[in-house]
């Protein structure tokens, strides 16, 4: 089955990247843009679905900063 | 007393690690992919970009057959060091509290640095006075050290704050200016900056990094003592 994780750093960590990119957007024009935030995709195709929130867990996501998201794809 | 340094693909620091731990002792090179650790008595756990940085730095080192080996190592209360990307593996192992984010400054930064001992009671600070400045280069571009508040505290409490950026120091923005922390039980020690490219004042800017060596020999001495 195909699965997609989605990783974002916790609310209330500095998140210099989703700063960044804030700040870019009015630089080209796009106004009225706040809140936001840059986080990771991993898409994997697995056996076992049970298996996937041990995996980000252990490995995909550090729990202590990040969220994450499971999503079967079907 | 023999140091044990290990080695990953994209390690970039371990020969520097290895040369400044030869200043206080024997130390030898251990590959990732060794379960044995020769023996040593404590072991250096270098800088670069084991694995590439892949996910997330030293998030894949840590899975490493020498990693399993070097777990074990610490829960029977050998000493381990981290430096930079070490620090980064020993904080994914949790073997050490919390986890270094990407730099505030979002920029790959290279300065030397100041930092202030904040415990010198420890195995890896012994050398060094309360209070005392090393100035230690640092670079790095996931530096900034963060823990939850209450971890925070308690590590105050416990004396596991080791070092702290001095004022005007702390480019990273991590928490409290934190610089090195150890782990509850203090046998395991994990820095930003680089104190193995400190231990000559012609090239590293000063020697202050050759302390912390010194100090882990000291410890194993005493310890055998």
């Amino acid at each position: 089955m195909r699965a997609r994780v989605l990783i974002r750093p916790k609310v209330g960590i500095l998140d210099p990247q989703g700063v960044a990119v804030e700040r870019a957007l009015p630089a080209l024009g796009f106004t009225g843009a706040g809140n936001v935030h840059v986080g990771r995709l991993v898409e994997l195709d697995v056996e076992n679905p049970a298996q996937l929130q041990s995996m980000c867990e252990r490995l995909l996501a550090n729990p202590l900063v990040e969220d994450y998201e499971i999503e079967m794809l079907g | 007393m023999k140091f044990g340094v290990l080695q990953f693909p994209g390690s970039c620091d371990e020969v520097d690690a290895l040369k400044a731990a030869r200043r206080a002792g024997d130390a030898e090179l251990i590959w990732h992919a060794d379960r044995d650790l020769g023996g040593a008595d404590a072991i250096v756990v270098p800088g670069g970009f084991s694995y590439g940085d892949y996910l997330r730095a030293g998030a894949i080192a840590r899975f490493s057959p020498a990693m399993e080996s070097v777990i074990e190592f610490a829960a029977d209360g050998g000493l381990v060091l981290g430096i930079c990307n070490g620090f980064q593996v020993l904080c994914e192992a949790r073997l050490l509290p919390g986890a270094l984010l990407g730099n505030a400054n979002l920029r790959f930064t290279s300065r030397q640095v100041d930092v202030e001992v904040l415990y010198s009671g420890g195995p890896f600070t012994r050398a060094c006075g309360l209070g005392e400045r090393l100035s230690i280069p640092a670079k790095h571009a996931c530096g900034r050290y963060y823990a939850d508040p209450e971890t925070l505290a308690a590590m105050d409490a416990g004396g596991q704050l080791v070092l702290r950026y001095a004022e005007g120091e702390n480019f990273n923005g991590s928490v409290h200016d934190i610089a090195g922390v150890c782990n509850e039980q203090g046998n395991v020690f994990g820095l930003m900056p680089h104190p193995e490219h400190a231990v000559d004042e012609l090239i590293g800017g000063s020697a202050d990094g050759l302390k912390i060596f010194e100090s882990m020999r000291m410890s194993v001495e005493a310890a055998r003592a």
